[in-house]
């Protein structure tokens, strides 16, 4: 669990460093993921960094695009992609597009996203191939297929087009995880557009629930195992995380929704996450 | 050169025959339907391959990304619904999942055109070739019968390698065109010569256009038909030549004359060789119910509506 606490760190310096560079992308989400990516990417996932397209490996769709800082930088510090490139984020020529893009074939991301409610879809479709395939391909067992959401993306009806559609077949090797921080841009998700009983509504649309604190590891990682031993049904787990974590003066605040440090705010942010 | 009806059929069937003998030929073949399988060409797939078929229910938007995320994993996912959901109610997963992941989902678009008929505006696609031919990576087909559609849809299926939409209709229509015809994706079939006019047509409306250069010829108009069977990539070599080589282009299409064939027609060949280009297709305006030979003698797409138009411009 240390290991994973200074990778988390890490992860989140790449992730601070590469939005001041830049000038511009998303903070509070891609701060708040990067525990269950860490999980995912360093003690769950099948997948080998040398050797992105492995067929036996499993998959991360991340739907909410904006958060793609926090995918990339999971990726580089698995070893994807060098580390250095994290400043190229949103730079002109690029493979860290501001959004992720399928188009510059960064190894590791396995499609584009940014327009909400799409990815869960997309992960469906590649759980349902995984599961024609079976075991003929690679690993020995049906590849997995994790798709992070945002709470505020439950508001799109097509992320309960394919809610509706994995439940009917069956397809336990898809594991959904919404990032529950409670915030969208125009403020509380309940105030927008409420969401609640959201656990009661992945359960009545046929799937296995499970809820956690997203920041919390051994938490992570059981509920990944508990969706890994489920049998004819998806699972979502609703992570509860807070927006921004990691860096106290700007935690549970959605101004950091789509807001970036300063270069001079970089110096601060970077000492508040080794106290 | 005389085209024989070998007897109506509908180019929805073409497809469904395309889809199953491209399936027939790849394993790879998947298919995803939105509870009109039947209606949309799917059902010779879907009795065939019932373990490659998946009932996605009246979820398009569904279907699209779920057809980019098993293209993503390595199969050839085939989409069919109506023309209008497909192009229009999944459009953004179309433009987003599909078409800038740049996979190879075939997407069908059943009902194309005003010949629907009964049913009325809301399925009738008049407007899908135009936000598809938009989306970049997206090639665009509508075969001009059901011989036409097999092979188009077969090839789509096969040789094609990023997003394409082929559109059908639902009436039995002419079955005209050859079995072992040469027909290649983005390479525009001559069906008539002529040194006069020419007249581009697509889908149904090649029929009506050699129908009506029949007619026009006996008033002295000589008629060149081409068969664009291909939206997008466009043919921009057989237009060169038509355009040098006759006097006036005609487009004819069941489809607004907003963004279709007969906007990409205008727009190649205001660049290439100015020439008057007159666009015959549905005003900017829905369509109605009604049968669907009343609906196109009512918006000037039959063969005399287009001889009309011809002999209106020529004068």
């Amino acid at each position: 669990m240390m290991d994973l606490q200074a990778k988390a760190k890490h992860i989140r310096e790449l992730i601070l460093t590469a939005l001041a560079e830049a000038g511009s992308g998303h903070t509070g989400g891609s701060l708040d993921l990067v525990d269950i990516f860490t999980v995912l990417y360093f003690n769950h996932l099948r997948h080998d960094p040398k050797h992105p397209d492995w067929e036996g490996r499993d998959r991360v769709v991340l739907s909410i695009g904006h958060t793609a800082p926090v995918l990339y930088a999971t990726l580089a510090a698995a070893g994807y992609f060098p580390e250095d490139e994290m400043l190229t984020l949103r730079k002109l020529g690029s493979r860290l597009q501001g959004h992720p893009s399928y188009e510059f074939r960064l190894p590791g991301l396995e499609t584009c996203s940014g327009s909400l409610g799409q990815g869960l879809g997309v992960a469906l479709g590649m759980a349902l191939a995984a599961k024609m395939d079976g075991t003929s391909v690679g690993s020995g067992t049906v590849n997995r297929v994790f798709c992070i959401m945002g709470d505020g993306e439950q508001q799109e009806g097509s992320v309960w087009e394919s809610a509706m559609a994995a439940a009917h077949h069956k397809l336990d090797n898809l594991c959904a995880i919404i990032d529950r921080n409670r915030l969208q841009i125009d403020g509380g998700t309940e105030k927008v557009m409420a969401i609640d009983p959201l656990r009661d509504k992945w359960a009545a649309f046929g799937w296995h629930t499970i809820e956690i604190d997203g920041h919390d590891f051994s938490q992570i990682k059981m509920a990944l195992e508990m969706a890994d031993n489920e049998k004819d049904k998806p699972t979502v787990i609703i992570a509860d995380t807070i927006m921004g974590k990691g860096v106290k003066s700007i935690e549970n605040n959605n101004q950091w929704h789509g807001k970036v440090p300063t270069k001079e705010q970089l110096k601060d942010f970077l000492h508040e996450l080794h106290q | 050169m005389n085209y024989i009806n070998k007897g109506n059929k509908p180019t929805k069937t073409g497809f469904g025959e395309g889809v199953l003998a491209a399936a027939q030929q790849d394993s790879r073949v998947v298919g995803l339907g939105a509870d009109i399988t039947n209606s949309v060409g799917m059902n010779f797939f879907a009795e065939a391959f019932p373990d490659r078929f998946f009932s996605m229910g009246i979820a398009e938007q569904d279907c699209v990304a779920t057809a980019a995320g098993l293209a993503l994993s390595g199969k050839i996912p085939v989409f069919s619904t109506y023309g209008v959901f497909a192009a229009h109610r999944a459009n953004d997963q179309i433009r987003i999942s599909v078409c800038y992941n740049n996979v190879h989902v075939v997407i069908g678009g059943a009902h194309a055109g005003i010949s629907v008929g009964p049913d009325g505006a809301t399925h009738q696609a008049l407007e899908d070739m135009a936000t598809m031919r938009v989306l970049p990576n997206m090639t665009v087909i509508s075969p001009c019968d059901a011989t036409q559609a097999k092979i188009a849809t077969e090839k789509a299926i096969l040789e094609c390698k990023g997003p394409v939409y082929v559109r059908f209709g639902r009436e039995a229509v002419p079955d005209f065109t050859a079995e072992n015809q040469e027909f290649e994706i983005g390479k525009a079939q001559l069906m008539r010569e002529g040194n006069d006019v020419t007249i581009v047509a697509t889908g149904h409306e090649v029929w009506e256009a050699l129908e009506a250069a029949n007619i026009l010829e006996q008033k002295g108009i000589s008629v060149r038909v081409i068969n664009m069977h291909t939206i997008k990539p466009l043919d921009g070599e057989i237009l060169m030549e038509a355009a040098s080589e006759t006097r006036m282009i005609f487009t004819v299409e069941e489809h607004q004359i907003i963004g279709g064939l007969g906007s990409a027609v205008a727009e190649y060949l205001s660049e290439n060789h100015p020439i008057k280009v007159v666009r015959i297709g549905m005003k900017d305006r829905f369509g109605e119910s009604g049968q669907a030979s009343e609906l196109m003698h009512k918006f000037g797409l039959d063969a005399e509506g287009i001889v009309n138009r011809v002999l209106r411009e020529w004068a």
